[in-house]
């Protein structure tokens, strides 16, 4: 059994960020991944990241990777478990994990679950066969490996992955027939959509992907134009030629472990999936378990990034370390956080947080003071 | 309309155009980011302190066309690859269109590629001038082509010659 202070499930940009900030308070931290690497998704991100200065904007994800495995490296007080899964949580707080076959238990005083999201799919005729990918796992291919899918992608999904994993397609030397988007409007960032555009790829809102065809493997697909109730127009079908479907159409926050520990959750569409309640320190209703990132709620990276350190700051905090400055930097992150989903585009966050992230008399009121919340460290 | 095909409007443009008397002066930049989206590299990139400063992250850059001298430190650093830089100086009959750029391989001063519009269609030919590239840009290369005067406000990408 490995004791430790606070355990991170997940090392992508939550994670990493959590265990850094706890560390720089004092605290020891254990970080578990999957992965045999640290990052997660950063590293596919060949792309500048949007937000402020302070989130590292204009930085590509992958070179905000190797920043943030590299500080931790270097951190004395971390310790790196990759190649290692989280299977479970029990009751008496141990956390079990698999590492290059064997069964290890972890005996955290906290616990932060920074484990990501994943993603979904979509049901259409032939959908199985070969050709047809997830985003992530052609982004993993391409950009991880340096294999190339096939020749001619068609994606399905306009939001910021699909837009910006065509753009990256693009850059591989892949063709890209069209973008396809349920939606009357595109869901990425305009600029973003600009460039795939320029780059010739035209993006089809109110279209959907009617089936794939092809008989050992995909050869095309067929799209159809939607109407005002989401039905397909019989009559505007076209079909693409293309060796490559790609599936770009959200994610849900991977939330298994916050089951398993009894905490209490909740369907938010806005966060796309059940979600953790969660206090203003981010902890849930199991005292000591806190959450951070996607897993909390699908949102961009650089939110992840400033959760993961707001969780890390207040688990290192409740086990009694702090700094001189610990307020004004607590402070600061949660200001960046607020600007950063005060426009427009933040709108569906702020609506989805404000279901789950619970106030002492609001959840009072709610009848909800069962949850312990109320028990929080502070 | 953008949010429907991912390409500005004239109206859209209309807002961020420089006037016909500064483009008649040189290089100037221009940002084509029609959406507020927490995002501010492009003010901090600025030497000359042209772009506004940012109220709330969420607010379009806004160019004073009058500070800018075209440098095009934000046509790098802008992770949208939003902001061009037009100069309709160069000469009589040419104007410069200095743009982003992110694929390989890169073209060569000299070489002729096709000027491709906000559409992605091909509307004519282009020369390339110049070619800033190298470490400190990070990938976001700056690529200078020279475009018919006519075709300043259209030509935003362009494609290489098949010749790989």
């Amino acid at each position: 059994m490995l004791a430790c202070e606070i355990c991170v499930i997940g090392g992508g940009p939550a994670g990493l960020t959590a265990a850094l900030h706890a560390a720089s308070l004092g605290a020891s931290a254990v970080i578990i991944d999957r992965n045999d690497y640290l990052g997660g998704q950063l590293i596919k991100q060949t792309h500048r990241f949007f937000g402020s200065k302070e989130q590292k904007a204009s930085e590509r994800g992958i070179s905000i990777s190797r920043e943030l495995s590299l500080a931790v490296e270097k951190e004395k007080n971390i310790k790196v478990l990759t190649a290692a899964t989280a299977l479970g949580y029990y009751k008496d707080g141990v956390v079990t994990v698999e590492k290059d076959e064997r069964f290890l238990k972890i005996k955290p005083q906290k616990i932060i679950v920074a484990t990501g999201g994943a993603e979904k799919t979509l049901p259409f005729p032939n959908n199985d066969l070969p050709g047809v990918y997830g985003a992530g796992a052609v982004q993993t291919l391409v950009n991880v490996y340096g294999v190339k899918p096939g020749r001619r992608v068609l994606m399905v999904g306009a939001g910021n992955i699909g837009v910006i994993v065509s753009y990256q397609l693009l850059q591989a030397g892949m063709e890209v027939a069209g973008i396809v988007e349920a939606a009357p409007r595109i869901g990425a960032y305009w600029v973003h959509a600009a460039k795939v555009v320029r780059a010739g790829v035209p993006i089809y809102t109110r279209h959907t992907i009617k089936g794939a065809w092809g008989k050992k493997e995909v050869e095309g697909a067929t799209i159809v134009e939607l109407d005002e109730q989401w039905k397909p127009i019989p009559g505007t079908e076209k079909d693409f030629a293309v060796d490559v479907i790609c599936l770009s159409v959200g994610l849900n926050p991977l939330t298994e472990i916050l089951w398993q520990a009894g905490c209490a959750m909740k369907y938010v569409p806005e966060l796309s999936g059940y979600v953790p309640l969660r206090n203003e320190y981010l902890e849930t209703s199991v005292p000591g378990i806190y959450v951070a990132g996607d897993a909390g709620g699908i949102e961009e990276a650089s939110a992840a990034m400033m959760e993961g350190a707001l969780a890390g700051l207040n688990a290192a905090r409740a086990l009694g370390y702090s700094a001189p400055d610990f307020n004004s930097r607590r402070a600061n992150i949660l200001r960046e956080l607020e600007s950063l989903r005060s426009g427009p585009v933040g709108e569906k966050i702020r609506k989805g947080l404000e279901k789950v992230t619970l106030t002492e008399r609001r959840e009072m009121r709610s009848g909800l003071s069962n949850l312990s919340l109320l028990t929080s460290n502070f | 309309m953008l949010a429907e095909n991912g390409v500005p409007t004239g109206e859209d443009l209309a807002q961020v155009l420089p006037a016909p008397e500064r483009l008649a002066q040189g290089p100037v930049a221009i940002a084509e980011c029609f959406q507020k989206i927490p995002c501010d590299p492009c003010y901090h990139s600025c030497l000359r302190r042209a772009i506004a400063p940012f109220a709330d992250i969420n607010e379009r850059p806004r160019i004073d066309h009058e500070k800018c001298n075209g440098c095009g430190l934000c046509v790098n650093r802008c992770p949208g690859l939003a902001i061009f830089v037009v100069d309709q100086t160069y000469s009589d009959s040419e104007a410069l269109v200095k743009l982003p750029y992110e694929f390989l391989p890169l073209p060569k001063p000299g070489d002729v590629v096709t000027a491709i519009n906000r559409l992605g269609q091909a509307v004519g030919k282009a020369r390339v001038v110049k070619v800033q590239s190298g470490k400190q840009m990070d990938g976001t290369n700056i690529v200078w082509l020279a475009v018919p005067q006519d075709l300043s406000m259209e030509v935003r990408h362009f494609k290489m010659e098949e010749v790989r």
